[in-house]
């Protein structure tokens, strides 16, 4: 472990557990604690506890905020009520994509939560390109947990039984045992879940509370990915990036109908174009034959071989027991049941186009029932 | 009948001319939770220091290199079909194949427990 990686506010309890420490988005982070099948699974059957500190949550306020993130984002802020957290990107002028994120309206101010990796580009990105009246703060003093699985619900609302009232994209503040904190029904497993903003001079008794329920153990940054592979959850830098565009990634669902119809924000011109002809290429999921995982940088070939797309995320399906993956392929080959061809270190791969979530998400949404 | 270590480790165990090969303890610790195993084919030879086997965790794909030339007799049908083997027991059931050494002082090369352990507390 280098030295130059930065410390998370719970580093210490991490070691305590025993979880590895691997280098993640500039930090020391625990990649897992008793292994990541275990982890995996029991986030499916249980309830885990993640330390996603690493993540930038900011402010964004003043006059003008609302319009100065429009012109970034394609969400519709407009309409945006409060305390609902809305699945949004920072775009580039081509459309590419500069992060995804989570943006809510929390009384005078928007609430941000952007991916650790990209957080300190996000927030230039941000300073340079929102009017000069927003003021931005980087809430380096939060640290925040995700609290997910179908025991998730039961083991929080022991804590603060306000929490039941929350439906999947809903948040509010809450004391529990006394530490101000923001939650949100909201995750990236596909799981029925809790995000929880919490001071970071705090978090420690409050994991070690959330710990204390018997559903809850500690999960890593690997069963992390595989949960949200299993969702069908891109993730920023692999799935998605600057040349990715939201529809070629297949977040057409992010574009808010009032802003795909009037623009007025970055990328634009190019969304509305692949809105209509089509992108010329999409990210679809694949289900990948035989046991071997087919990984992150193989190639989508044609039948002579040649280059037609790129394998973003793979790995092995703890769930389905079963490799699975995540690729851009060619629009005519986007379609649920189509063989394609995977090349990786010198052998032919063969995958079906396979919807996704590969594993069904099981979110608490209005109206469901409890 | 003895145990050697390679730098890479794996642990070799030799008995006349025939050695089995397989990874540590302390590799599949590293490793996680393996998911796919490759081995070797019965004839195949193995050249020293070159690839025989994979192995694959939720979270890596890794080559598994021959510590010793021979001429493979068995790779382990058993770990194939059950990869996690290598983790439950890979100094024993988790065994990736046999073959037969090709220059039995290829053996000296490597290293003994003692040293092997030495090795992994400098990791």
């Amino acid at each position: 472990m280098s030295d130059s990686e930065m410390s998370l506010p719970l580093d210490g309890w991490h070691r305590r557990l025993g979880a590895r420490m691997v280098a993640f988005a500039g930090y020391a982070m625990p990649i897992q604690y008793e292994g990541i099948i275990a982890e995996h699974r029991w986030t499916r059957d249980s309830a885990g506890l993640f330390d996603v500190s690493h993540m930038g949550q900011l402010l964004i306020a003043g006059a003008g905020a609302e319009k100065g993130l429009e012109a970034l984002l394609p969400a519709d802020l407009a309409i945006l009520k409060e305390g609902r957290p809305k699945y949004s990107m920072l775009l580039t002028d081509d459309g590419g994509i500069v992060d995804d994120l989570m943006v809510t309206r929390r009384g005078d101010h928007f609430y941000m939560v952007v991916n650790g990796a990209t957080k300190e580009g996000d927030i230039a990105w941000l300073e340079t390109n929102l009017p000069r009246a927003v003021v931005l703060d980087h809430m380096k003093e939060q640290a925040l947990l995700a609290l997910q699985g179908p025991k998730a619900a039961g083991a929080l609302a022991r804590l603060v039984p306000e929490v039941a009232d929350l439906t999947f994209m809903t948040g509010d503040a809450f004391t529990v045992a006394g530490i101000r904190t923001w939650i949100s029904r909201s995750g990236y497993t596909g799981e029925d879940g809790f995000e929880i903003s919490v001071p970071a001079v705090s978090v420690e008794a409050l994991a070690d509370l959330l710990l204390d329920q018997p559903e809850v153990r500690p999960i890593g940054l690997g069963a992390r990915d595989s949960l949200r592979l299993e969702a069908g959850l891109p993730l920023y830098g692999h799935d998605l990036d600057v040349t990715t565009t939201p529809v070629e990634a297949d977040l057409v669902f992010a574009l808010s109908k009032r802003r795909r119809a009037e623009g007025g924000f970055r990328g634009w011109h190019r969304i509305a174009r692949e809105l209509a002809d089509g992108p010329i290429r999409k990210r679809v999921g694949l289900a990948v034959e035989g046991r071997q995982p087919v990984r992150e940088g193989a190639l989508v070939v044609d039948g002579e071989g040649n280059e037609v797309g790129k394998v973003t995320s793979g790995g092995f399906s703890p769930s389905l027991e079963a490799p699975i993956a995540m690729a851009y392929v060619p629009l005519a080959d986007a379609v649920a049941g189509t063989t394609v061809s995977l090349a990786q270190r010198g052998r032919i791969f063969s995958a079906k186009v396979a919807p996704m979530p590969f594993v069904p998400h099981r979110y608490h949404r209005k109206g469901a029932g409890s | 009948m003895s145990v050697y270590y390679s730098k890479e480790h794996e642990w070799v165990r030799v008995e006349g001319d025939t050695a089995t090969v397989g990874i540590t303890d302390f590799a599949q610790g590293q490793l996680g939770d393996v998911v796919f195993v490759e081995v070797p084919q019965a004839g195949r030879h193995l050249a020293r220091g070159g690839d025989a086997a994979v192995v694959e965790s939720v979270k890596a794909a890794s080559d598994v290199y021959a510590p010793v030339g021979g001429e493979v007799i068995e790779g382990n049908q058993a770990l194939v079909d059950d990869p996690a083997l290598v983790n439950s027991d890979p100094e024993g059931e988790g065994w990736f194949f046999k073959l037969r050494l090709a220059d039995t002082h290829e053996i000296n090369d490597l290293m003994n427990a003692d040293q092997y352990k030495a090795f992994c507390d400098e990791q």
